[in-house]
């Protein structure tokens, strides 16, 4: 279930209050969210769509820590991340979140095997632990022939399914996706949105979407307008999730 | 060690930069070996400079001798133990490049007054049974290829004409430091060459004193300059150490010549290294702003910059002193300016840690200013 009026019960994943992000660009201040409410249900697929400049990034950012509020909260599985210090959310982010990205964002000289790894390193996870983790991940987005293969020798639908394992090997509560369709052709878009739409059917994964594409928004359960920093109410999309 | 190949894989991204930079480091490291072999060359006097000896020479200048009589009179003085003397020879081995210190020496005294130098006593004892007799250094010897029971004919130059010589003895040094290129030759047969009439005739070149105790030292010193005031030849005495100084410094300040060219390419390295990790820091921007994403903290990204750097110094570091130090096993390539050619580990050691340090320095601006860096703006710049 999703709602935005701010009056989710307190089991929702994700649960925001009065949100508000405030950029300063010279003397001008420009409001990017303001008094915005959301709450969350685990394994719930939102998709969130409008204009450039909304501010639809801004609250992915926040949702996961990239960023922190101007004002008002943001509490995820009970942590309240607004208020974290850089080093507790650089840590919560690390156990809670998986980040795919439209640019793919993979580190060209490492392998798929070693971008997808990359996250484990964090953890104390033995080498072969490590390893049985990423050729999971790696199959399960269907790369597992192209282990040893880098960003390179990969096609870009190849490069974003390598990103998603990357996200998604830490098994983290929830995924937040930025545009990651944007740079894909329709066939490749789909591959990686039906990819996606198994994580949240299959592996009861939580996820966020940030897209301009309609295609994608309607594999979502749920799809939110933002609109001059605020968000309007929910609905239900015609999607497979 | 599981991050060891996230740094190998970023010091090998850009292969030429990296070998570059490390280049940089092994060639202003080689040179740093190469100027403290050099530095320690012509210190050399300084090193071995014994705390309880003094030189007494003519207050006129090095080239004038003193007379035979002063020997006595020194050593009546109080606080000393032991007088030698000895005079410079100044000749050269077939062909005038070939130059090395030669002394005439008083042999009952001089080997007591150098116990750092070694050799047996039965090359000693051979030594002074033959009047053509001569000890040599086992850095000379090894120069000419001269072994004992050698004949070696020196060309005189102060002391004219063609002087033959049989090795007797080669001697070696206790300490790397120690001159291992001397030839000593009876003082004796010297004096005897010497027509009447000369002024070196009798006389000496110059004494040297050891002490009864180091603590004798400004008294002694005091005591023979007084002794000899006024004379026909006036002395002048310091201590070892410091005579040796005055020698040194007779050629220019090589300290500080050797410092300003080493400070100037150290500084350099230290811009040359800081532009190489700017570049790749701000290359790899979004990158770094990925592994912030993914949980990696302002700590280990500030670590993992600096490692970098400090592992290209280290590499570059270890090529250029060990090369330095391959090149002082080698042996001088200029024996008669500069017998002393070594290396010591200590300076190894002080080199790579000057390497590391530069490395860490170097990398310490954009390692901080990569930690520090917000995610969200850094991936906007993707």
């Amino acid at each position: 279930m999703v709602r935005v009026d701010g009056r989710g019960d307190a089991n929702s994943l994700i649960s925001v209050r009065n949100l508000g992000k405030v950029f300063r660009r010279g003397s001008e201040l420009i409001h990017v969210l303001e008094g915005l409410n959301l709450d969350v249900d685990s394994g719930d697929f939102v998709a969130f769509m409008g204009p450039s400049g909304s501010g639809k990034t801004t609250l992915l950012n926040l949702l996961g820590g990239l960023d922190v509020p101007t004002t008002g909260s943001v509490r995820v599985s009970g942590d309240e991340i607004s208020s974290m210090s850089g080093g507790k959310l650089t840590s919560w982010r690390a156990r809670h979140v998986g980040f795919v990205f439209q640019t793919f964002n993979l580190i060209p000289v490492l392998t798929a095997f070693q971008n997808v790894e990359l996250p484990l390193l964090l953890t104390s996870l033995s080498k072969a632990e490590r390893r049985k983790h990423v050729e999971a991940a790696l199959s399960l987005v269907g790369l597992a022939d192209r282990m040893k293969h880098y960003p390179r020798q990969l096609s870009g639908g190849q490069e974003q399914r390598v990103s998603i394992a990357r996200a998604i090997v830490t098994d983290p509560n929830f995924l937040l996706c930025d545009e990651p369709t944007g740079d894909l052709d329709r066939k490749s878009a789909d591959e990686v949105l039906d990819l996606l739409s198994r994580l949240v059917t299959e592996r009861k994964k939580t996820l966020l979407l940030v897209t301009h594409d309609p295609v994608a928004a309607e594999r979502a359960a749920y799809v939110l307008h933002l609109n001059k920093g605020v968000l309007e109410e929910a609905q239900v999309a015609g999607g497979r999730a | 060690m599981k991050y060891f190949k996230l740094l190998r894989v970023s010091l090998f991204r850009k292969k030429i930069r990296t070998l570059l930079t490390i280049l940089s480091f092994a060639f202003a490291m080689l040179l740093f070996g190469l100027l403290v072999i050099i530095r320690l060359g012509f210190n050399q006097g300084l090193e071995v400079a014994g705390a309880d000896r003094l030189f007494v020479m003519n207050r006129v200048t090095f080239v004038q001798p003193l007379p035979m009589s002063y020997g006595n009179q020194i050593s009546q003085i109080h606080g000393v133990k032991l007088v030698t003397y000895a005079s410079w020879f100044g000749g050269f081995y077939q062909v005038e490049r070939n130059q090395f210190p030669q002394f005439a020496i008083d042999m009952e005294t001089w080997r007591k007054m150098y116990p750092e130098f070694k050799l047996s006593d039965a090359e000693w004892k051979a030594f002074v049974e033959d009047r053509e007799g001569a000890i040599v250094g086992s850095g000379t010897a090894k120069r000419f290829g001269w072994k004992v029971g050698d004949r070696i004919p020196l060309i005189g130059t102060a002391f004219p004409g063609t002087w033959q010589f049989n090795v007797r003895g080669i001697y070696t040094g206790t300490r790397p430091q120690d001159d291992i290129t001397q030839f000593w030759f009876p003082w004796d047969r010297l004096n005897e060459a010497v027509p009447s009439g000369n002024f070196w005739k009798d006389s000496p070149g110059w004494y040297v004193v050891r002490l009864t105790s180091q603590d004798e030292a400004v008294n002694v010193i005091k005591k023979i300059d007084q002794t000899f005031a006024n004379s026909s030849a006036e002395t002048k005495t310091d201590t070892e150490s410091a005579f040796m100084a005055g020698f040194i410094n007779q050629m220019g300040n090589i300290q500080l010549i050797l410092m300003a060219v080493g400070g100037v390419v150290f500084f350099t390295l230290l811009l040359v290294t800081g532009n190489t990790m700017s570049t790749a820091v701000r290359e790899r921007t979004p990158e770094l702003a990925i592994l912030k994403a993914l949980g990696y903290s302002n700590v280990f990204i500030l670590f993992y910059v600096l490692a970098e750097s400090i592992s290209i110094a280290f590499v570059g570091g270890t090529i250029g002193i060990g090369f330095a130090k391959l090149i002082s096993m080698g042996g001088s390539p200029v024996p008669s300016m500069m017998p002393l050619w070594y290396l010591p580990m200590t300076e190894v050691l002080y080199g790579m840690l000057i390497a590391i340090t530069i490395g860490a320095v170097a990398g310490l601006i954009p390692a901080v200013s990569a930690s520090r860096l917000r995610v969200v703006e850094a991936l906007r710049k993707v």
